[in-house]
């Protein structure tokens, strides 16, 4: 008996919501009795396991093919389910990452079993598992189980604690045949955006800008507070549909949902479509002019005022402090 | 070009979602078409225009997503499919949208990379492995030729461009167009296309939900923060000292 974690990795580095997964697998398998293994898939990857087995996996399932060098639904899709066919674990997890959320759904079919998206939590109740997941972006969350198995969930990224690393534990690795057929839809090329800045989805810190930037050359002075705390920069919908921000900035509803340990929003008034992409980060700050703004409401500190003035004071009295 | 678009009703966006008897309560909340299967529908309206062909819609729900279909309609499409199956989960959606579809040829199947109600993401992808085609999810940019298609596909920190021989499945997100109105002319027309029902039985489906619901609720209310006041500067270093001593987060 055994859970799963798909090990994510993109140019030979493991995704950090891997090893979250990972973190809580610990958990739910000491709970549940079950083991805690991982599928690790890509070219040259093997050394990752060492890796892996620091956060918990007992057992590393390594495919490790030129044919997987670049991530496929396709080939991943058939290299899984094969695997699990196989080796019949109790349940299987993916980061709801764009990997997962291209990869889970096609396994989940190739193997007739159910699968609960973008989990927040995951517990044991009555020896099963339930996790629990934000809908309606937020408004609202349900608990909920998956009646045939494996259970299959994608945990949401920055959510779960990581736990220590054990550096001296190993784990088993068993090498996978890999054998594919038809595969059809072929990545061609990939394009890296440029800016040297931390993802959205996996920052510890954001800083978003909204319509009281006034206009897309204020956003230096959002930058500039970025830089100092290692942030990446986020976007409102009202900025991404004036032009000012590219859409890949994008937080709430109809863009990217975040959960950050800090959230500083400059100069958003906090529609209901952009909390729903932040109201899980851990904490939130809002700056904004209008001192009814609904983000106050969300906001464990606020400073009503004007944010021109209020963000480069913080730029510098964070410089401050790194330089002490 | 025949071109099939699955589309959800979804709740607006700035619905307020409130709860009855332990559920979603559903009464007097605006229905619209998810608008990342808008997209879908857009971008099969214009290929359409380009190439020649049919667009069908397809959605499995209730009677009330007749409303949703007509929409559809309005905007252009040809035909619309109902599969009357409420409250299926994502397997079964799938499997109920594969056998409605069986024996019709498509080039293309279209719908949106995401609902923004139940945020789920899954029926598109489950869809493309129940038919065995492939897939492209996340669309931002779409180009047809020789019988392939030539997709750009956002990930994290960028785009990937992934070629893929039709029929295939692919899913729309922001950005791959911007969704018409309905004219006049249209909505008119709507009521006159073939609006197709199909139920369980004469589907011929036996399938149980692999997802269980065990309890829907509300977020917690979070209690008021702390408003920092004083002058802008001043209120600065304040804010960044109570982030760096009492949060503990820079």
């Amino acid at each position: 008996m055994a859970i799963w974690v798909i090990a994510e990795q993109q140019d030979g580095i493991l995704k950090k919501v891997s090893l979250e997964i990972l973190s809580k697998g610990q958990e739910l398998a000491e709970e549940l009795g079950f083991e805690l293994e991982t599928v690790l898939l890509g070219e040259d990857v093997s050394e990752l396991a060492d890796t892996l087995a620091a956060y918990g996996a007992s057992k590393v399932y390594v495919a490790d093919d030129e044919e997987l060098a670049v991530y496929g639904s396709e080939a991943y899709s058939q290299v899984i389910a094969s695997l699990i066919e196989e080796n019949e674990p109790e349940a299987v997890f993916f980061g709801h990452t764009a990997l997962g959320k291209d990869l889970a759904p096609r396994v989940a079919q190739k193997v007739e079993t159910g699968m609960v998206s973008d989990i927040t939590d995951a517990e044991v109740e009555d020896d099963q598992l339930v996790f629990t997941r934000p809908i309606y972006a937020g408004k609202a969350f349900t608990k909920s189980k998956v009646l045939s198995t494996p259970v299959m969930a994608t945990f949401r990224p920055n959510v779960q604690n990581m736990s220590d690393a054990d550096d001296g534990a190993s784990a088993n690795i068993e090498e996978v045949d890999v054998e594919l057929e038809n595969i059809r839809a072929k990545v061609i090329d990939v394009r890296k955006q440029s800016g040297g800045r931390v993802l959205l989805t996996e920052a510890d810190i954001i800083v978003s800008g909204g319509r009281g930037m006034k206009g897309p050359e204020n956003y230096p002075v959002i930058e500039e507070l970025a830089d100092a705390l290692g942030a990446a920069v986020g976007a409102s919908r009202a900025s991404v549909d004036a032009g000012w921000r590219p859409h890949s900035d994008q937080v709430g509803q109809t863009g990217k949902t975040v959960s950050p340990t800090l959230y500083i929003a400059c100069g958003i008034s906090g529609a209901i479509q952009h909390l729903a992409g932040m109201s899980s980060s851990k904490y939130i700050v809002a700056i904004n002019k209008d001192e009814e703004a609904n983000i106050f409401n969300i906001a464990d500190y606020g400073i009503a005022n004007d944010l021109f003035k209020v963000v480069p004071a913080m730029t510098e009295a964070v410089k401050k402090y790194k330089n002490e | 070009m025949n071109i099939l678009v699955c589309l959800k009703q979804t709740f607006d966006t700035e619905a307020k979602i409130e709860l009855k008897d332990g559920k979603i309560n559903a009464q007097g909340i605006k229905n619209i078409i998810n608008p990342y299967d808008e997209f879908a529908v857009e971008e099969a309206l214009k290929l359409k225009e380009a190439n020649g062909g049919e667009v069908t819609t397809i959605s499995v729900g209730s009677d009330q997503t007749q409303e949703a279909l007509r929409q559809a309609l309005a905007m252009g499409a040809d035909k619309a499919i109902l599969v009357e199956f409420p409250n299926s989960d994502e397997h079964a959606t799938a499997k109920a949208l594969a056998k409605a579809v069986q024996g019709m040829e498509f080039d293309l199947i279209l719908g949106g990379h995401v609902a923004i109600d139940d945020n789920s993401g899954q029926i598109a992808i489950r869809l493309a492995e129940e038919l065995d085609l492939p897939q492209v999810n996340v669309v931002t940019k779409l180009e047809i030729n020789d019988g392939k298609a030539v997709c750009t596909r956002e990930i994290e920190g960028g785009v990937q461009i992934v070629e893929t021989p039709l029929p295939t499945v692919i899913t729309c997100q922001k950005g791959l167009n911007e969704p018409r109105y309905p004219s006049l002319k249209g909505i008119m027309q709507a009521k006159k296309k073939e609006l197709k029902r199909i139920g369980l039985e004469e589907l011929g489906l036996t399938v149980d939900n692999k997802v269980e619901i065990l309890e829907v609720f509300l977020p917690p209310q979070k209690e008021a923060g702390k408003v920092i006041e004083g002058e802008a500067e001043e209120a600065a270093g304040e804010l960044v000292r109570l982030l760096k001593e009492e949060a503990k987060v820079i």
